[in-house]
């Protein structure tokens, strides 16, 4: 039994780790096939940083995420604080479905929807370029702000409703016993939130491909259009670098995690007394 | 700790704010296929760099340039057509722009503007997607041939389009993964015209394509290189430019050679301002440019594909860098170029054929 669970474990980690060592080993070769490893070099590392177009593409894509990030959770917040405090059932139910369909309809969907509502809007101010960095951005946002109620709506209905009660008893105006209470005691749900919001709008392909406009193309969006010849390896690199950036904030978040050091203080206050 | 974050965030915000607004100077958005430019990778001519300083050398005004990629005629004619983005220049192929000229999404180019066009080979005006050479600069072309590893396949049988269907050759046949290609090889097979919309006809490749799917390793688009590459597969059918793509990263134990079947595809690919054009003189200069020497040199060495302009395949340094033996193939000396390919080019389709064309395909796809 014991056997059969650590070949199922390593099984599933080779599914899910052969084709990133294989990105891996091959970002370091030296020529471009994927079929054939002629040697080590770093030249495709350098490629990548000469490579302008792409750098600009991976900008334009860390700025939309980030500012996706920001706004959707913003607003999400507010809109999760909304909802708990609606009165009427049905209200709160018909408002929950309405936030949920941007994250269960089909992204084509979203996509061309929002691009032909774009191009009626630019229609009606009379722009020529209807789609932009803007129309990303509301784009991104509409999609990302299910995820983030999702995760702080639950936080909210654990939140004891007597804790804000009590800090304005005590004298907090409503303003300060929600950013002094209510936000630190669903921050993990926030957090959580953000970083949901971050990566889907960071590999949003679909809708970014509709809403894309002149100038503003992201990552996802580049390599695609790649196909005419293969992707050049540089792409490789940009990916390696990618997952070990990703790995090493992964780390540092577990590492620096409330939970985990209460965890290891906790460890070691026992074997202190041991 | 907790303000450093707010403050990075709003200062990424405002940097798109100013990017976003800012600038002097004219902006030039051009449209092309991904990887269809020499963009100074690998010590190549930044195409998109020297424009711009030489733009600002001889007009003394700055110009941007934005440039977007796409990746089939069908992306960008969905982007244009929905009225999405303006663009002022795009590079798409022959039926897209013969389509496109149709539905009067072209501006018609004003020649005073563009000098270097007399550069053009006389071969390359007058093709059926633009018969009276009014919206349209050719940028590069290319003829399908059959890629073949000497290792594997026998050198007697590497000729016309047989060997696509040659039972020796089980299960090591790569074909194109789109109808229209599939369809065109059974057709040029047969002796049948590509552009036919008799049903009877296209039955007939049909059932050709039928034959041929047993001995198929798979139906492939941009993954025929590593298959190719790796000797996966022995016999593959793309472009010539691509070929030599393949030739420099083959495995050791692979050795392609490439030839044309007769008849085979031709395909043009053509520099054109669309009626959202907003800089439209600008866009002239940028066509003008490209088809000077540097730029048009520098972009059909890192494309790979053949150009129709004169002072790049009679330029000698080009023609030392790519090697006899690629010229020959790149440059086959077709005669009569604009007759055959006015004859085996690919043409729009009416609706009713392309469905059957379609239907078909369904049955002919390997799952």
């Amino acid at each position: 039994m014991k056997i059969a669970s650590k070949v199922y474990t390593a099984l599933v980690f080779i599914f899910l780790f052969a084709p990133i060592v294989i990105l891996l080993v091959f970002s370091f070769n030296e020529g471009r096939s994927l079929a054939v490893f002629s040697g080590f070099s770093l030249k495709w590392y350098r490629e990548l940083f000469r490579d302008e177009a792409t750098l600009t593409s991976v900008r334009n894509t860390l700025l939309l995420a980030v500012s996706a990030m920001v706004i959707s959770t913003v607003i999400g917040v507010a809109a999760s604080v909304g909802i708990e405090r609606l009165r009427a059932k049905w209200l709160k139910t018909a408002i929950n479905t309405v936030t949920d369909i941007p994250m269960t309809n089909p992204d084509i969907i979203t996509g061309i929807s929002l691009m032909l509502m774009f191009v009626f809007a630019g229609r009606l101010f009379g722009l020529a370029n209807s789609l932009s960095f803007w129309t990303m951005l509301v784009a991104h946002v509409t999609f990302c702000l299910p995820y983030v109620i999702l995760q702080v709506l639950p936080k909210l209905r654990q939140l004891d409703p007597a804790l804000p009660e009590a800090a304005m008893d005590l004298g907090c105006t409503p303003w300060e016993a929600f950013f002094k209470v209510t936000i630190p005691e669903i921050m993990p749900g926030i957090v959580t939130g953000a970083i949901m919001a971050f990566t889907m709008s960071l590999d949003d392909f679909v809708i970014s491909y509709f809403t894309s406009g002149a100038g503003f193309q992201t990552l996802p969006i580049r390599i695609y259009n790649m196909t005419k010849k293969t992707v050049t390896p540089k792409m490789y690199a940009l990916a390696t670098i990618i997952f070990f950036v990703i790995l090493a904030l992964l780390l540092i978040s577990n590492l620096t995690d409330d939970d985990a050091m209460a965890k290891r203080r906790e460890k070691k206050r026992l074997k202190g007394k041991s | 700790m907790k303000k450093i974050i707010p403050a990075i965030l709003m200062a990424m915000l405002l940097a798109v704010l100013l990017a976003s607004c800012g600038g002097s100077g004219k902006t030039l958005n051009v449209y092309n296929w991904g990887e269809y430019i020499s963009d100074g990778s690998e010590d190549s001519y930044d195409t998109i760099k020297e424009f711009e300083a030489w733009y600002e050398e001889t007009y003394g005004e700055k110009v941007h340039v934005n440039y977007d990629t796409f990746q089939s005629n069908e992306d960008m004619y969905a982007k244009l057509s929905a009225g999405a983005v303006s663009y002022d220049i795009i590079i798409p192929s022959d039926y897209m722009i013969a389509r496109m000229a149709a539905e009067n999404m072209l501006l018609p180019l004003d020649f005073k503007n563009i000098p270097n066009y007399s550069n053009i080979d006389q071969s390359f005006k007058g093709l059926y997607y633009d018969p009276d050479n009014k919206y349209s600069v050719p940028y590069t072309y290319g003829v399908v041939g059959i890629i073949w590893n000497a290792n594997e396949v026998d050198e007697a049988d590497a000729h016309g389009w047989d060997l696509l269907w040659n039972p020796k050759y089980k299960g090591k046949i790569v074909s194109f993964n789109n109808p229209r290609d599939a369809f065109g090889t059974a057709q040029y097979r047969l002796g049948l015209d590509v552009n036919s919309t008799d049903k009877t006809q296209w039955d007939r490749a049909y059932n050709e394509l039928m034959a041929q799917r047993p001995l198929l390793y798979g139906q492939v688009m941009d993954e025929i290189y590593n298959i190719m590459e790796s000797g996966e597969a022995s016999v593959g059918i793309y472009y010539a430019g691509d070929y030599f793509t393949m030739l420099d990263d083959q495995a050791e134990k692979v050795d392609l050679q490439f030839y044309y079947p007769d008849p085979t595809n031709f395909y043009v690919d053509a520099m054109c301002i669309p009626s959202c054009c907003q800089e439209k003189e600008l866009a002239e200069i940028f066509i003008n440019f490209m088809l000077s020497r540097d730029a048009a040199v520098a972009n059909a060495e890192y494309t790979y594909y053949a150009s129709p302009n004169k002072i790049v395949y009679t330029d000698p340094e080009y023609l030392e860098d790519l090697g006899e033996e690629t010229v020959a193939i790149l440059y086959p000396g077709i005669e009569n170029f604009s007759e055959q390919y006015n004859k085996l080019a690919f043409r729009n389709l009416p609706q009713e054929t392309l469905d059957y064309m379609n239907s078909l395909w369904e049955n002919v796809k390997l799952k």
